[in-house]
């Protein structure tokens, strides 16, 4: 039995391929520690954004529902007072929820929506534990109070 | 076949069931000990079984592949025999003739054993709100982590799989009733129960 040319020599070819793909540069994203930078049209998590004074965006209008191929957005809006002012319209979202699991983040709310008031950012991180947990609301999707406050 | 009938999960007391504030004072510290080793050793060799049903199952087979890598979590066996896998990653829509495959499938993994409900047709049938489609696996088989996501990236995938095992980790004692799932041999209905 030839043993240069039939365990040898194919040790070394073998490893030589080995050797070759460690001057390779390395292509694995350490995810936790490190997140890869996402695509700029990505889209993930839902915002409601706010005015630079700190009014909603959002009027209460559902068209972002009544876009959404899933149904996953229920909006119930009510009148805005002088006292009690969300948005700068006629009406705004007292109640806004959009069921993360039934979701297929395809962009039609923020499509339709008139005054651009849901977007959808690039935080991908929304696994839970039960599907009570998906369903988010208005208070956990609206985006915070600028630092300056409402004027 | 018959369809499985959803099992409601019902707290019964009984002198095995774990209660809340149940806690012995001392002499099981060891016990405890390799509970927590055994859970940590679970949760870091995680072999998914591969149960891919649509487009879902492009993306879990890319964030095993090298760039996401979960090898780097002790989950790269993908098994495609249940008797040798830990988890079930359900990826993609699951249809009503499917469910019952799915069943036994479960039914045959070994214990202990987590199901993922990979995207949003898994999880909750999605778009397809239709009479093909099952609305959501948890119908079938008890969920642990839901990841949604149309497909979910493979990243947030792996975000998902970091959660089961956060909740391997923190072991089989629960903190809360809600996270009381009884292994029960033949579960009993709601109705024989009250």
């Amino acid at each position: 039995m030839p043993v240069y040319r039939d365990v040898v020599k194919p040790i070394i070819a073998g490893f030589g391929i080995t050797r070759r793909r460690l001057k390779h540069e390395k292509v694995t994203v350490m995810y936790p520690e490190e997140v890869r930078e996402q695509f700029p049209r990505t889209r993930w998590r839902h915002v409601l954004t706010r005015y630079d004074s700190g009014l909603e965006r959002c009027i209460g209008c559902s068209l972002c529902a009544g876009a959404c191929p899933a149904r996953c957005i229920y909006v119930e809006a009510a009148e805005n007072t002088d006292e009690e002012r969300y948005s700068p319209g006629e009406r705004y979202a007292v109640r806004y929820e959009i069921n993360m699991l039934r979701c297929i983040f395809c962009g039609y709310c923020q499509e339709a929506c008139p005054t651009g008031a849901i977007v959808l950012r690039n935080d991908f991180e929304l696994s839970t534990y039960n599907r009570e947990d998906a369903i988010f609301t208005k208070e956990m999707l609206l985006q915070p109070m600028p630092l300056s406050g409402p004027s | 076949m018959n369809m499985p009938k959803r099992v409601e999960t019902v707290v019964l007391h009984d002198s095995s069931t774990p209660v809340l504030g149940d806690i012995q004072k001392g002499g099981n510290v060891i016990v405890t000990s390799i509970d927590t080793l055994l859970n940590q050793a679970r949760a870091n060799s995680l072999w998914p079984l591969t149960f891919g049903l649509a487009c879902c199952a492009i993306e879990m087979m890319s964030s095993v592949a090298s760039r996401f890598d979960l090898a780097r979590f002790g989950s790269e066996a993908f098994r495609a025999t249940p008797r040798q896998a830990d988890v079930m990653i359900i990826a993609g829509r699951l249809s009503k003739k499917m469910a019952p495959v799915l069943r036994q499938i479960y039914d045959q993994m070994p214990e202990p054993k987590w199901v993922i409900s990979m995207g949003a047709c898994a999880s909750t049938g999605g778009v397809y709100n239709n009479y093909a489609i099952v609305q959501g696996t948890d119908q079938i088989v008890p969920v642990d982590v839901f990841v949604p996501g149309c497909p979910p990236s493979p990243d947030a995938l792996i975000y998902g799989i970091m959660k089961l095992q956060e909740k391997i980790k923190r072991g089989r004692n629960p903190k809360s009733f809600k996270e009381l799932r009884l292994v029960e041999l033949e579960p009993r209905k709601l109705e024989q129960v009250s």
